[in-house]
């Protein structure tokens, strides 16, 4: 019996759901939730390509989430103020579209991605958990340190960025966009986990060593993922600032890293959807639990550990049953 | 630059060095005894500090807080190893991650039920407090050597511990080969419990004498514990000797280059802009250093057990 | 007569005080199957490691199809058609049967860096995973995952897989361990026709095996060869007699 489909159609339209009803029910701040929960699910989605289905515990994709936040506020405020952020060699000004702000977010994430992991992933295992965990820290430093973009206080984004033909001022013209980036990151993980790129990917988490020995290297593939992940967690901060129209230096906390991970634990490692799943439940525990006690991040750490200890398959395992293996 | 500031700022490495060498033996030491990784060791080095405070504050006595700070770690170390960690023991490190940062939300949160968000504060103690001078005609605050001194003592009591005593030998022999310990007839759940809560005493320890000179809040933990597994990775995970050398250097390094670097780049940039850089560079210094250690020998200065 | 396949020369590992490899020298020629014997702890498997890659030695040479390939890595020396079976079964365990034979057919066809035509939709990589599955007698167990297939059934997967890279040698280590008495029989009779493909380098204990099988016998004491030659040779060899076969004399 396979319940993964129809479970999976019910948490992809649940922000859809959460959404509309909000509207409803002229709940707006519903529709900032339903948002959130895909932002987060998009930056988990990221993150599962390279944990889920390459075993690549990273506890540092908070930076490349800040990485995309950054770029949308810098480009912004560069764009409001019409300063260019560059004069040489060539001029580049800043900019209010989102296409443009992803491209920049996708390529400076990419680009500290391939950086970090070449040197994180000639380790395994522990070293790479630990190194990951502190190359974010390093570059979360770097951005308090830097007084030109904020520094401590973090940068504002003075205008939200918008997106032809979608009114992104208003919140469900903004949450449309964020859902549809979603839906997109959604099915560039299942096409990759469908191909060769996948398998190979998925042999790497399961058996290094036969990878290797059929002739596959596993660093280039994982490497590979690793930037794609970081790309796409950063597409997700970019939409994250402009949501909150703040880029703030707790986007790449070490907190946020741990968040991501307990996202997709929460979901369920590896599956299509786990991180929407866990997105969901996420931001729920956390307006549920947060308006009713101001010590739910303790509820939060009691349920994690249970989640962890109990019940390792995590929502979508409990609901869909044991993932199938073609 | 006066020399004396150059000694000043050497010593200062010397005792960031010095404290961060006690999260990382502990770190280090449950890594390569029970393969564990744990997130939550910065959350003892929390309740060391809180547990020093409350206790100094209600005594008057800082003495009486530091016993209070080792007991309430080790403590605190030894119930979560029974109730959590030794679950987590044949799991994968995804599992050890979450887990073990599940307790830093418990903890963190519990902390600041119990003692609310204003940070505490705890004085030195008065036959510490004054300073003795430095050639070159500057003071030195002796607590901070006080700091130095301690961390020594710790590091060599750890290496007669581990290198001439029964339960050192049996930690050495849990490092090599976990089933022969068993099969020794040794009591291996009692061992882990022992290393996890000398580990959490350890960081406590250290939480506890850096609680007088900084303050104590919730939260204090976790950078100190991102540095110490900077500290691991460079020394090699598992080695004692590893952290020592790795934590002094990290200390070092990181001091020197908040001094020094942004006057380098003062020189060659102008002022403003080259201080602005240069501390900017300065806080990514250790990391740097990490890697360049990394990408020239991936398992550390001292890989432990190949 | 033609320069042999595989070539290994003066090649040393030790570890610490321990010599597991000591001035090791071997040939695997075309169209033979070339046995490597020894009692446990002889140093076989350290020896396979060396020549796949996996293990770097501390000196030596190591030539396949006449280059040098002591530099290359497990995966580079897999690709240039080194194959190799793994004494403990080495698989992607969530995987199926057919998958992990896939992957071998991936890494033969070249690039793994295809992103998107989904693999269990590309007849290019089933159909020939499948025919070699066939080969080895198990497709019809194709679509169960390696981690529920028995252990005779994991051993063969693991020669599918090497078959499937189309590789000019093949390394197998200890491929009969745990076979039983009829599944070695078959493998033998397998092994036997395969030699004409590829040669075979291999590690075993199953003396009935290897004396019907090998053309030469290489005898590995200590990390040295103390023997080498036809299984004749070998057989009245006295010092092989005194180091290795008579202990093991039922």
């Amino acid at each position: 019996m396979n319940r993964s489909i129809p479970v999976n159609v019910v948490l992809a339209l649940l922000p859809v759901g959460i959404a509309l009803g909000a509207v409803a029910f002229d709940e707006p701040f519903f529709v900032t939730l339903a948002t959130r929960m895909a932002i987060l699910a998009l930056a988990a989605t990221g993150l599962n390509l390279a944990l889920g289905l390459g075993g690549l515990v990273s506890f540092g994709h908070a930076a490349f989430f800040g990485i995309g936040g950054y770029a949308a506020g810098i480009l912004a405020t560069h764009a409001l103020y019409m300063q260019p952020i560059l004069t040489w060699p060539v001029e580049i000004g800043g900019t209010d579209s989102m296409p443009a702000i992803w491209l920049v977010a996708v390529v400076v994430a990419g680009l500290v991605a391939l950086g970090t992991g070449a040197i994180s992933l000639r380790t395994s295992g522990v070293y790479f958990i630990m190194i990951t965990l502190a190359f974010a820290q390093m570059i979360y430093y770097f951005a308090i340190s830097w007084p030109a973009y904020g520094g401590e206080d973090g940068l504002s984004v003075p205008t939200r960025a918008v997106f032809p033909g979608v009114n992104t001022a208003t919140p469900m013209g903004f949450f449309a966009v964020c859902y549809g980036a979603l839906l997109v990151g959604v099915t560039i993980f299942a096409i990759l986990r469908a191909s060769r790129f996948g398998a190979a990917l998925q042999a790497a988490r399961q058996n290094e060593t036969r990878l290797a020995a059929v002739g596959i290297a596993p660093f280039r593939i994982k490497l590979v993922a690793f930037v794609l992940s970081a790309m796409l967690t950063a597409v997700a901060g970019a939409l994250f600032a402009d949501l909150n129209r703040f880029a703030s230096p707790s986007m790449m906390s070490w907190q946020m890293s741990g968040e991501l991970i307990v996202l997709i634990i929460l979901g369920g490692t590896g599956r299509l959807f786990g991180p929407v799943a866990g997105a969901v439940l996420f931001v729920l525990i956390e307006h549920l639990l947060g308006g009713a006690t101001e010590r739910w991040q303790l509820f939060l750490g009691l349920i994690l550990l249970g989640v962890v200890l109990f019940a390792r398959g995590g929502m979508v395992g409990l609901l869909a049953g044991k993932p199938r293996h073609g | 630059m006066s020399s004396a500031l150059l000694i000043e700022q050497l010593l200062n490495g010397l005792q960031f060095g010095v404290m961060l060498f006690l999260m990382a033996a502990g770190l280090t030491l449950i890594f390569g005894v029970m393969g564990l990784i744990n997130l939550a060791h910065g959350s003892f080095y929390m309740i060391g500090a809180f547990a020093c405070a409350a206790v100094a504050a209600w005594t008057g006595s800082f003495w009486l807080g530091l016993v209070a700070s080792l007991a309430a770690a080790a403590a605190a170390g030894a119930i979560v190893e029974i109730l959590v960690v030794r679950r987590l023991y044949e799991r994968d490190h995804l599992d050890q991650v979450l887990a073990t940062f599940a307790l830093i939300l418990i903890f963190s949160e519990g902390t600041r039920w119990l003692f609310g968000s204003f940070p505490l504060y705890l004085d030195i103690p008065p036959v510490l407090s004054g300073a003795i001078p430095l050639p070159g005609g500057a003071q030195y605050p002796l607590y901070r050597l006080a700091i130095i001194a301690a961390g020594i003592l710790v590091a060599i009591g750890l290496y007669l511990l581990i290198s001439w005593t029964r339960i050192g030998m049996r930690i050495r022999a849990g490092e090599s080969d976990r089933e022969m310990i068993g099969a020794l007839g040794v009591d291996i759940g009692s061992l882990y419990t022992l290393v996890f809560a000398l580990g959490a005493a350890l960081a406590g320890l250290a939480g506890a004498m850096v609680g007088a000179l900084q303050s104590v809040q919730v939260g204090m933990g976790e950078p100190v514990l991102i540095l110490a597994f900077v500290v691991i990775v460079i020394g090699g995970i598992g080695s004692i000797k590893g952290a020592l050398v790795g934590a002094v250097l990290v200390g070092l390094v990181d001091t020197l280059g908040r001094l020094l670097l942004p006057k380098l780049f003062a020189i060659a940039m102008g002022p403003s802009e080259g201080a602005t850089v240069g501390a900017a560079v300065a806080s990514m210094l250790i990391y740097i250093v990490m890697a360049l250690i990394l990408a020239l020998r991936p398992q550390g200065l001292f890989p432990a057990n190949t | 007569m033609a320069d042999p396949i595989l070539a290994i020369r003066n090649l040393n590992k030790s570890f610490g005080a321990l010599k597991a490899t000591d001035d090791v020298s071997l040939d695997l020629r075309h169209g033979e199957i070339h046995a490597l014997i020894g009692p446990n702890g002889a140093g076989k498997t350290t020896l396979i490691h060396q020549i796949s890659g996996s293990l770097k030695p501390d000196a030596g040479r190591i030539e396949f199809m006449g280059a040098d390939v002591t530099g290359l890595s497990l995966s580079q020396r897999a690709r240039s058609g080194l194959g190799r079976s793994f004494q403990i079964s080495s698989l992607a365990l969530e995987f199926s049967a057919l998958r992990n034979v896939m992957l071998a057919v991936q890494s033969y066809q070249g690039s793994s860096f295809r992103f998107f035509k989904p693999v269990m939709r590309d007849a290019s990589l089933i159909d020939p995973a499948m025919a070699v599955l066939e080969r080895v007698g198990i497709a019809d167990r194709a679509h169960v995952a390696a981690s529920e297939l028995s252990h005779g059934e994991r051993r063969k997967l693991e020669i599918a897989i090497a078959l499937a890279m189309k590789s000019r040698a093949f390394l197998f280590d200890e491929p009969m361990a745990g076979m039983g008495p009829e599944g070695s029989k078959q493998l033998t009779t397998f092994l036997d026709e395969l030699r004409g493909e590829a040669p075979i380098l291999l590690v075993e204990h199953d003396m009935d095996a290897v004396f019907a099988l090998a053309d030469r016998i290489s005898v590995l004491v200590y990390g040295r060869v103390i023997a080498s030659g036809t299984v004749d040779e070998i057989r009245s060899d006295p010092e092989v007699r005194r180091a290795y076969l008579g202990e093991h004399a039922e």
